[in-house]
């Protein structure tokens, strides 16, 4: 579609710039925190890995090492918060928000403290470190909490995007990141809204639902089902929390059958979400793509989404039984 | 001391702040009695002498911090409140229930005042880390964060984190005070987990330890001061309180620290604390 302004309108065989999420946020950090001196950091000991090195180096004043702590990240955040201070607060999503999701429930949420929490290397992606660091259960942690917004972006740019964003929301948020090079499918005229889904290829047989480094996959997968007869639209959904009900129903009500991807635990995570909406508001046939009830393990990235079925072979085949079964 | 009130004034306030908490946990008909009775000589000396702070204002811009970081202790938060003026004390009566502001466990949404929401244990002296820093950054150095803990509570980790991290930053205005009143929900403190030397804990962190009698209103105030003058290290309060302080039966006794009096209990709680355990006769008995 030419309003989303997206790097190429066909994907299948085009070669695509790969850069790590994580970059953008990186970037955007640093923006965010040249357009407003209220703009500070917290990190756990991973400030290089979690990109929060460029911001420390230009606002040194304004960033915090707070050690292998990740109880003490998110509270100390909350207190930063309290004075007036934009957060962001970063450490691998396995240990934030995987370890300190009581201490964000009841300092940031309850209390109501707009801190940006960063949870990096998110996903099997990760590759090599195993199921210890790759982190699947972050959305649906994140998701459960009244008063938290939850933001996966789909590449760099719009990490950067949706950095810059997050330091106007003031609220409790959640954003994920991946560490591997994710295909860069957006450009800086590409919509951003937190909140908001966006239909990147128009369909009327299905519609994909895309988050995090699956949309690329989505986008894939739609160019494959074309060839196979299918006309799908993929819509791509940065923010999981709030969801974009209206974007989304308005497709599901032309295609009637529905498809979910992401890099994550399909119970509770974006699927899970749809699910719960769709459920309640226009039930039709789907199916979740993304891991099922399962641990990651050691490998390289491209064998472990091979594996736990996180590519764009995967939707398309799902895709396609899902279409036949439904007819 | 150099405030408004002086020192009798001020434990007959502390006095009727216990009384007022009697009243409160009688009617809600649960919540917690020991930890607030021991803590209303120090709530008395915060809102009475040591705090800058404007009960009409709460959100004043250059007031000081106080947060309680053991939230379930927070009807002496509230009692203190009311008599300091942020509230009317007849609203001290809807403590816990349906509606009202004064919930269980402190939440700032709901009542102005508040600094923070607690309960879970273990945070509070991470926010006040927080706040400190962010205090720093805007060149605000005439602002105190003071920060009540219970003894039990020290067995959270979070804890021991931002002791770290308070002392690597020299956060010299946070005044930290424990309630060390060696009991905790299971038992006593040194048999559920051993504290001591929590002094000499702190010490090793890089704190300011000061040591008092946490029941005696005069030392408190004195050691607020020592803590604001110390200018390199946060400080720390070790106070040692008596759990359920004013009201013989529930004193020094763990079964008091999760549980509000019945009725005669109450009774009889009100009348100690109106007769000083029996030195003075009860002006309405
Ligand atoms: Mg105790």
């Amino acid at each position: 579609m030419s309003d989303m302004h997206l790097v190429h309108q066909r994907w299948t065989d085009t070669k695509v710039l790969m850069e790590p999420i994580r970059k953008g946020f990186g970037r955007g950090l640093k923006s965010a925190g040249e357009k407003d001196e209220n703009v500070v950091a917290a990190c756990a000991d991973l400030t290089d890995s979690t990109q929060m090195h460029l911001f420390k180096e230009a606002f040194a004043e304004r960033f915090v090492e707070i050690g292998v702590a990740e109880q003490n990240l998110v509270t100390v955040g909350a207190g930063l918060a309290a004075m007036g201070k934009i957060p962001f607060v970063s450490s691998y999503a396995a240990f934030s928000p995987g370890r300190n999701w009581e201490q964000i429930r009841t300092t940031i949420c309850l209390n109501d403290q707009p801190v940006n929490i960063i949870g990096s290397h998110a996903g099997v992606s990760v590759g090599p470190d195993g199921a210890t660091h790759q982190m699947l259960e972050d959305i649906t942690l994140m998701r459960a909490l009244p008063n938290m917004t939850v933001i996966a972006p789909g590449d760099s740019i719009e990490a950067e995007k949706a950095t810059v964003a997050l330091a106007k929301y003031k609220k409790p948020s959640y954003m994920r990141l991946a560490r591997e090079g994710t295909a860069i499918i957006s450009t800086d005229k590409t919509p951003f809204e937190i909140g908001k889904a966006y239909i990147y290829t128009q369909g009327s047989d299905m519609t994909i639902i895309a988050t995090g480094t699956m949309t690329y996959q989505a986008l894939l997968a739609s160019e494959m089902l074309f060839k196979q007869g299918i006309d799908a639209e993929v819509i791509h959904c940065p923010t999981i929390k709030p969801l974009d009900a209206a974007t989304i129903l308005r497709s599901v009500k032309k295609t009637k059958l529905v498809i979910t991807a992401e890099e994550h635990q399909v119970n509770g995570g974006l699927g899970g979400a749809i699910s719960e909406f769709l459920g309640e508001h226009y039930p039709v046939p789907m199916r979740r793509v993304g891991v099922r009830d399962k641990f990651g393990q050691s490998g390289k990235p491209e064998e472990l989404l091979e594996e736990y079925g996180l590519t764009a072979k995967h939707i398309t085949f799902t895709a396609v039984k899902l279409h036949e079964e439904a007819r | 001391m150099g405030g408004k009130y002086s020192l009798e004034e001020l434990e007959i306030k502390a006095n009727d702040i216990r009384e007022d908490i009697i009243r409160m946990l009688e009617y809600a008909g649960s919540g917690h009695s020991a930890g607030p009775l021991g803590l209303a000589d120090i709530f008395t000396a915060l809102y009475f002498d040591v705090l800058k702070h404007d009960p009409a204002k709460p959100n004043w811009g250059e007031r000081d911090i106080l947060l309680l970081s053991n939230g379930h202790c927070v009807p002496v938060r509230y009692a203190a409140m009311a008599h300091a003026g942020y509230f009317d004390k007849n609203e001290l009566m809807t403590l816990r229930q349906f509606g009202s502001r004064l919930q269980g466990h402190p939440e700032r949404t709901k009542l102005p005042g508040l600094e923070s929401t607690s309960g879970p244990l273990g945070s509070g002296l991470s926010q006040a880390c927080g706040m400190s820093l962010a205090m720093r950054m805007n060149s605000e150095n005439h602002r105190w964060i003071y920060v009540i803990m219970g003894d039990g509570e020290l067995d959270e980790g979070n804890v021991w984190e931002a002791a770290m991290l308070a002392s690597k930053y020299k956060l010299h205005n946070i005044i930290g005070i424990i309630d060390r009143n060696n009991i905790q929900i299971d038992g006593p403190t040194e048999k559920v987990m051993p504290l001591e030397d929590l002094s000499h804990k702190w010490e090793s962190f890089g704190w300011n330890v000061i040591d008092i009698d946490g029941n005696n209103i005069e030392a408190v105030i004195d050691a607020c001061s020592m803590g604001r003058a110390n200018t390199t290290k946060p400080t720390m309060i070790i106070a040692q309180t008596i759990p359920g302080k004013g009201v013989d039966f529930m004193e020094y006794d763990f079964k008091w620290h999760g549980k509000p009096p019945d009725h005669d209990q109450a009774k009889k709680a009100l009348h100690e604390l109106r007769t000083l355990g029996g030195k003075i006769k009860g002006e309405h008995e």
